[in-house]
């Protein structure tokens, strides 16, 4: 009986790769698009404009505030009334990233204003532009506080990925909801969908530990 | 464009999306107080010194952290009646967040007990306290303080993780927006309400956060 199960298990084998590869493709992408539109954010959040950093700040809330599934509902279903076609992967990639933008946006200016401001004076006594200051003083010194979140907020992210199968993308999950429907073993299916997602998010996780802890012992020393 | 956004639907649907806002507080509720006793359980398994305890806590932590609350919540909704347990969607809903959002907590907890200097505990040895003593008289105290902020910054987590749920059909507020949306073809409407019913709930345990931090004198919550 259940090693029947598992011969039909093996045999949507092509079925599961897709679906890890779209999880992967998904991620990987508004990962990066993430990332990229996150430090932009972070650094116009901090960048002095009340008006600009009261904004992104109201969106980032707005963005915080709200449960992922309602946001791609309202990606996927209300941007064609203004006359935007999206398909699901469009949608889903829109809705990761935008999420990730928020959360990452959050993460720098964190890390910006954990900066002394001694420094970003001598800077300015220096005669450094405002691109230089940031690129050569300012982000450097940063990046120690940002980047155990940083690889932290990207384990969310996959994990966040596994909600668009809400809109019918063939993601790991799905593929799981789709298996169970022919084999039905509900157990085993979605241990084998977990195993997938561990595999790719458990090495994060371990990175993410590892960086928290040099980086403390880094920041422990500047302390000194 | 969004000209014909029809606000008396939105009114017409009032009960249904009271109702479901009621189901997601306290289903919310219920699961965040089963989280607490998940999380305080694996918690103490996880301070003990032998890898009986410690091992099996370690590896459960682990393994929720890894894998998308979707697809826990698929395993239990699919697996249970496999295993003979056939639950109504609510409750395999509650059980799924209980025991997702445990997981985070007992992080919470061990980083707030280990928060307390060394010397609070050896002062308390030598004072010739019991482990229950130290325990309630001396680390809890403390540590309670340190847990509270991002406590409630998990309990934010949960409310908006609670939308998955409708995902299995329970009669949440996502599920009474998902209705509006298919019933009268207006996703606009029922959608845009329940975000805005989910953004009160936020700056609700938002506030209380804020609050807390300063009642207790701690570091805000990170939420």
């Amino acid at each position: 009986m259940i090693w029947q199960q598992f011969l039909s298990l093996a045999g949507s084998y092509p079925l599961a790769l897709r679906g890890l590869g779209m999880t992967v493709v998904l991620s990987l992408i508004s990962l990066v698009a993430g990332t990229l539109l996150g430090f932009g954010l972070g650094i116009l959040r901090t960048g002095g404009n009340r008006l600009l950093s009261g904004v992104i700040g109201a969106w980032v809330d707005l963005i915080r505030g709200t449960p992922f599934l309602v946001q791609i509902f309202l990606i996927f279903f209300i941007l064609p009334e203004f006359g935007i076609e999206l398909d699901a992967f469009t949608a889903g990639i829109i809705a990761l990233t935008n999420l990730a933008a928020c959360f990452i946006c959050e993460i720098v200016a964190a890390g910006i204003r954990s900066v002394p401001t001694g420094q970003v004076e001598a800077a300015l006594a220096s005669g450094l532009s405002r691109w230089q200051r940031m690129r050569q003083v300012v982000l450097p010194q940063a990046m120690r506080i940002v980047l155990p979140p940083l690889v932290g907020q990207y384990v969310l992210l996959i994990k966040d990925s596994s909600v668009v199968s809400a809109i019918g993308l063939t993601d790991l999950t799905r593929v799981g909801w789709l298996v169970v429907q022919r084999v039905p073993n509900g157990l085993l299916v979605f241990f084998l969908v977990g195993v997938g997602y561990f595999i790719v998010c458990y090495p994060l996780i371990m990175l993410a530990r590892r960086l928290e802890r040099r980086m403390g012992a880094a920041h422990g020393e500047v302390q000194l | 464009m969004l000209e014909n956004f029809s606000f008396r639907t939105i009114v017409e649907y009032l009960p249904l999306f009271g109702q479901g806002l009621v189901t997601t507080v306290w289903l919310s509720a219920l699961s965040f107080v089963g989280a607490l006793v998940v999380g305080i359980v694996l918690c103490a398994m996880n301070l003990q010194r032998g890898w009986l305890f410690r091992a099996p806590a370690k590896a459960y932590i682990d393994a929720v952290r890894a894998t998308p609350l979707l697809a826990q919540l698929y395993f239990l909704y699919f697996g249970l009646p496999r295993l003979g347990f056939v639950l109504p969607e609510l409750v395999v809903g509650i059980l799924a967040l209980s025991l997702n959002s445990g997981a985070y907590i007992a992080e919470i907890i061990r980083a707030g007990i280990l928060s307390i200097p060394r010397g609070q505990v050896e002062a308390s040895v030598a004072s010739g306290m019991t482990y229950v003593q130290r325990m309630r008289l001396v680390v809890l105290p403390q540590a309670f303080k340190v847990t509270i902020p991002p406590l409630l910054g998990q309990a934010i987590v949960l409310v908006k993780d609670s939308a998955l749920l409708s995902l299995i059909s329970v009669a949440e507020l996502t599920r009474a927006g998902q209705l509006l949306a298919s019933d009268r073809f207006m996703p606009a409407e029922g959608f845009v309400t329940i975000a805005a019913f989910y953004l009160l709930l936020y700056y609700c345990l938002k506030g209380l956060a804020v609050l807390s931090s300063r009642w207790l004198g701690t570091a805000g919550a990170r939420t």
